[in-house]
């Protein structure tokens, strides 16, 4: 039997007499692209010859929305980029705008945030994880941990009212303190997900007919992935330790103790086990989060800048300067300072980055969202190149392409 | 491991030549204009060197200034170096008669799709792209949307007429 | 735990020894309403709560929905959950279009109703510009909860439609205004 690099590197063989392909439509609209994009592929029987994606199903035109919006409206337009992890978004939106109005926010902040973060993350490789599983024929694993991603909507309800789209926080911190339910929540959850997500783990990663699915099928070397500009999940299985939240610590991430996983083939399987091994990180970094808030003063979760934080209400009616400041922030007419600033975020898909250029003005002049799944889209037909037409269903769901983010 | 940007504009001024306009920046990066005619030059300089080794392009946007003559369109790159975890931003300004840059297909696979979402946004031309054709964007489309004089909303819709609110 | 099956109500008719008579329509809406094959067709976010809808918590399954159609020959309900882009137009027409009668129609969430937040050159304005639409679920995302109350309004309308209406000048004029041969 060949494998499918001599496979491959016969159909590079220039000499190789004309065999007649077949073209073959994938998408836009089929069950098993997760999203809506398509990719024409060029088939030889079962193999894929090469590949070509369209893409622009659901282009919103987010960049354009986003510089006739003042900074805080924006907020909801990234809940909707990549919608398995809002939060992660809007915590990195806010992140940029601070960054470039120079507010630095407390530590108890900083934590509260990554405990947000951390459960989006959990929720976002739990859902990529298990509908890997069931785009592999085992879909007893999704019914079961997708209930714990119900659980994790209660503590964003609980949070900031809204399931999936959440519009969380505000520039500067939270719109409101936690309630002693969203600890009591979180709690519970990381008592309880840990047994089914053990269950789901040893119902796969060593199950031969999941791993004979997913082992060397969609691998990608190392310099390959940089050169595509790979980040988050998908680079790290190639074999690089790349993450921002240690790179380039936001949050107060350094406070936090973690370990990074890594792979070393860049193959779907590697990338179902470190995502996999990052949601147990992230619990981890769940519960050293829960201590971290405990130890710190309580009661505190917003920046101490009244000029870009709302001030809390009963200021307002008393106080001229809270009443000015009120009617600035909700009007948009904040005095942002001249300037542009790139902030990226590791969201759960990789590098999620605003670049951001401000003149002065009320609106962003210019907002660029860097999406990672549109960056690493491009490289699918390469990864898929010479396999089987069920390995690449196999590897897109892998490499989880969200829609919304890809086409912004 | 801190990277002195005094020593990578050196570094580049010895081995390329004097091709950067740095800009000052408050917020810590090394930002710098280049000329679309070095770019290339910088760029594929920047990603072979040994030293620094900038072989990730983390991000390509355009950007469009109406007021600025002769530099309306520029497109703005951020390549990083995978060793030393530093960036550097670059930015290329170049005419809205001519909108012509070199593409860096060629250097990163990456900037194939990032080229072409700025073509199909701004309409700069990058020349030796191998399929420069609109990405996001209905193929249709004659114009690029985020010029700054392109309208947000559907100019051609009905639903907001004055007819349907009683006016 | 004692498990709990309820069976429905038959429609009013008469009922005797060995017989029950009752109009065609109703029966046929009786078992039309409670064995629905939804088509799913999600672009974004509406989508993620859909899979909510369908799965262990929420279980749509308890609707007679179970079974997804990701054929649209197949499929009775079209369930349009996320934006659609000028660019996607043509192929949820499309999909409509392959559709058999009798079929219906919800457009799920803001974006599907009308356009939603995005109120841009590249997002149509609410997919009833191009295929009729008969329940509108608001929200952005809906709630689950709001999902299921969709289907079951649509439940409502299936289960009370004559067997005629598909044949009426008024649907066919309905087809007529846009342009659906």
């Amino acid at each position: 039997m060949r494998t499918n690099l001599e496979y491959k590197a016969e159909f590079l063989n220039p000499d190789m007499p004309d065999i007649p392909y077949t073209t073959l439509n994938l998408g836009p609209t089929h069950p098993a692209t997760h999203g809506i994009f398509q990719n024409i592929l060029k088939m030889d029987g079962e193999r894929i010859v090469s590949g070509e994606q369209t893409i622009g199903y659901i282009h919103r035109a987010f960049e354009k929305i986003a510089e006739r919006r003042p900074f805080y409206q924006i907020t909801p337009l990234t809940d909707r980029l990549n919608y398995c992890s809002a939060p992660i978004n809007n915590i990195g939106w806010h992140l940029t705008v601070e960054k470039l109005l120079k507010v630095s926010v407390p530590k108890r902040v900083d934590y509260m945030r990554v405990l947000v973060m951390e459960l989006a993350r959990v929720t976002d490789h739990l859902i990529c994880n298990s509908i890997l599983g069931v785009d592999t024929g085992a879909l007893t694993g999704f019914t079961y941990v997708y209930q714990f991603r119900e659980k994790v909507y209660e503590i964003y309800e609980e949070i900031c009212g809204a399931r999936l789209t959440t519009n969380m926080g505000r520039v500067g911190g939270f719109e409101r303190d936690f309630s002693p339910k969203v600890f009591e929540l979180t709690r519970k959850f990381l008592a309880e997900f840990p047994k089914i997500w053990r269950q789901f783990e040893s119902l796969l990663s060593r199950n031969r007919i999941f791993m004979d699915r997913t082992m060397k099928t969609g691998p990608i070397s190392v310099e390959r992935a940089l050169n595509y500009g790979f980040t988050g999940p998908n680079l790290r299985a190639a074999g690089i330790d790349y993450d921002l939240r240690v790179a380039d610590p936001y949050c107060s991430y350094e406070d936090f103790k973690f370990d990074i996983p890594v792979g070393t083939t860049g193959d779907t399987y590697d990338r179902f086990v470190v995502r996999n091994e990052e949601i147990w990180q992230s619990l981890s970094i769940i519960e050293q989060a829960l201590q971290k808030i405990e130890a710190c003063e309580p009661g505190v979760y917003h920046a101490d800048s009244d000029r870009y934080y709302l001030p809390p209400k009963q200021e307002v009616y008393r106080n001229m300067e809270a009443l000015i400041y009120h009617f600035k922030i909700v009007m948009g007419e904040i005095e942002a300072p001249v300037g542009e600033v790139y902030k990226a975020v590791e969201g759960a898909n990789g590098e999620l980055g605003f670049y951001l250029i401000s003149d002065g003005g009320r609106t962003p002049y210019r907002l660029h969202f860097r999406r990672p799944s549109f960056i690493y889209y491009q490289a699918f037909p390469e990864m898929v190149q010479g396999q089987m037409l069920s390995d690449a269903i196999v590897v897109m769901s892998s490499m989880n392409v969200i829609a919304g983010e890809l086409d912004a | 491991m801190v990277v002195n940007h005094e020593d990578i504009i050196s570094h580049i001024k010895d081995n390329v030549g004097d091709v950067l306009k740095v800009i000052p920046d408050d917020y810590g990066v090394l930002i710098a204009e280049v000329s679309v005619h070095q770019v290339y030059k910088l760029i594929s300089f920047l990603f072979k060197d040994l030293n620094y080794k900038f072989n990730i392009l983390v991000d390509l946007c355009g950007v469009h200034y109406p007021d600025r003559k002769g530099e309306e369109l520029g497109v703005v790159y951020h390549i990083q170096s995978m060793s030393l975890r530093t960036r550097i931003r670059l930015k290329v300004f170049v005419p809205i008669e001519k909108p012509e840059v070199p593409s860096l297909t060629g250097i990163y696979a990456a900037a194939n799709w990032m080229e072409r979402e700025t073509y199909d946004f701004y309409g700069i031309l990058f020349l030796g792209h191998p399929n420069l054709v609109r990405i996001l964007n209905m193929d249709e489309m004659i114009d690029f949307p985020m010029r700054k004089e392109f309208p947000l909303e559907d100019p051609k819709r009905r639903d907001k007429e004055d007819f349907h609110f009683g006016r | 735990m004692s498990s709990q099956v309820t069976i429905t109500e038959a429609p009013p008719g008469i009922e005797g020894q060995g017989f029950f008579a009752t109009k065609l329509d109703q029966v046929v809406g009786l078992a039309r309403k409670n064995s629905i094959w939804p088509l799913p067709f999600a672009t974004s976010c509406c989508g993620i709560e859909f899979m909510s809808t369908m799965s262990s918590h929420y279980d749509l399954a308890r609707f007679g929905s179970e079974r997804l159609s990701f054929t649209p020959r197949q499929a009775d309900l079209l369930m349009v959950m996320g934006t659609i882009a000028k660019k996607m137009g043509p192929v949820l027409r499309q999909v409509y279009e392959q559709m058999a009668e009798p079929r219906w129609v919800i457009a799920v969430g803001a974006c599907a109703s009308s356009g939603g937040i995005f109120d841009t050159y590249s997002v149509l304005q609410g997919i009833d510009l191009i295929i009729p639409v008969d329940v509108y679920v608001p929200g952005c995302p809906p709630r689950p909860e709001q999902i299921i109350d969709g289907v079951m309004r649509i439940q409502d309308l299936i289960g009370k439609e004559s067997i005629r209406r598909r044949n009426s000048d008024e649907y066919k004029q309905l087809m007529e205004e846009y342009m659906i041969r």
